[in-house]
């Protein structure tokens, strides 16, 4: 799909909440900001791990976390400038190529949370070509809640590493604060995943 | 190119040895002289899973989200490393992680690079202000005593501590290519 052709815009909540309804048994990371927001607007899960800072790093924490679950289907949300800040990761992950792990970032092509400037991704990054550049092939963009479905079956799949760019709104839907306590939400994940405190 | 190892020091050997039969399952790195053997070891090891880092922080975000999943991860690192993580060592308190990493220095001995001297003088400083515990092994015999006691640390008390092998110990950089 070209960036052109793209007049339509998806909605990030109705996109995200479909997702992950779609994709009851993933393993949830999301970066800060409006991802979290999203996430945990579509209603709060012990399997998702809400990120509140550490900028850059909800892709490569989803690495370790895919690496370490490898039987379970680990999905990082992360927005453009989440991602652009740890953009090398992309290539990290892409030498791994764990097939658990799927990518999606939510592109409005503007830093959202800190009074919408622009970001690369509106001013001549094309996030697709530098995932397809780093070596993850299965990387594409959408505009559309529709293409929702396929995308949850190759998760559920585990059919292999792959990174979405959904293209969103610029808007900024009433904020929806996922628990901010990190220790609460690390340990509430673990014993989801059957680990006791040590 | 042809780059037939040398064998590797005895520390070098002691310290995959103390990953190993700590059961870490993910080794996460930038490169360098002094993890040479562990991180060759490390790939040749089915168990373990070798991950190559295009910048250091990248490595604290892959050790949290091993111990989310339930693996212990480590993070090596050379000293100018540090100074890429330090916003992201906020994660490793912000959740209360565990963390281990263990950073070869440079900058602090015989350092025939200037460039090594500002962030190898500061790597202990910095990783303190980030609320790191620190330790260091300078000499042979005292590197399998002090990479065991942090790991430790680390996995069973869930401390975030970081063992600086001295560049004392890793000797002198030759320069001159033959």
């Amino acid at each position: 799909m070209s960036r052109d052709a793209l007049n339509k815009r998806a909605d990030r909540r109705e996109f995200v909440a479909k997702l992950l309804a779609a994709t009851p048994d993933a393993l949830v990371v999301t970066g800060l900001g409006s991802a979290s927001y999203d996430v945990f607007a579509a209603g709060d899960r012990d399997k998702n791990y809400y990120l509140w800072g550490a900028m850059g790093g909800a892709t490569s924490l989803g690495l370790g976390l895919a690496l370490a679950q490898s039987d379970k289907p680990v999905v990082v949300i992360t927005g453009d400038g989440e991602q652009l800040m740890g953009i090398g990761s992309l290539g990290s992950i892409a030498v791994k190529q764990p097939k658990n792990l799927t990518i999606v970032v939510l592109d409005n092509g503007h830093f959202g949370e800190t009074g919408m400037q622009r970001s690369h991704s509106s001013l001549g990054a094309d996030l697709v070509a530098i995932a397809k550049g780093f070596g993850i092939a299965d990387a594409y963009s959408t505009n559309s809640i529709d293409h929702v479905d396929e995308i949850a079956q190759g998760i559920n799949a585990r059919r292999g590493l792959s990174f979405v760019q959904v293209f969103i709104e610029a808007d900024e839907p009433p904020r929806a604060l996922p628990p901010r306590d990190g220790p609460f939400i690390k340990n509430r994940f673990r014993a989801a995943l059957g680990f006791k405190p040590f | 190119m042809n780059h037939t190892p040398a064998p590797a020091p005895a520390w070098q050997e002691v310290i995959f040895k103390v990953l190993k039969e700590g059961g870490v399952n993910q080794i996460a790195y930038v490169p360098d002289a002094g993890h040479s053997h562990v991180i060759r070891s490390a790939i040749a090891d089915p168990d373990i899973q070798d991950v190559v880092l295009t910048t250091e922080e990248e490595g604290v975000a892959v050790c949290s989200g091993a111990w989310l999943g339930g693996d212990r991860a480590v993070l090596l690192m050379q000293s100018s490393g540090v100074g890429n993580c330090v916003n992201m060592f906020s994660l490793l308190q912000a959740a209360d992680f565990p963390f281990f990493t263990l950073v070869t220095m440079r900058g602090e001995y015989a350092e025939f690079n200037p460039w090594q001297g500002p962030m190898g003088k500061a790597t202990q400083g910095a990783l303190e202000l980030m609320g790191i515990h620190v330790l260091r092994a300078s000499k042979p015999e005292e590197v399998e005593e002090i990479v065991s006691a942090g790991f430790d640390a680390a996995f069973e008390a869930g401390e975030k501590v970081a063992v600086l092998l001295g560049q004392e110990l890793i000797g002198r950089k030759k320069w001159e290519r033959k």
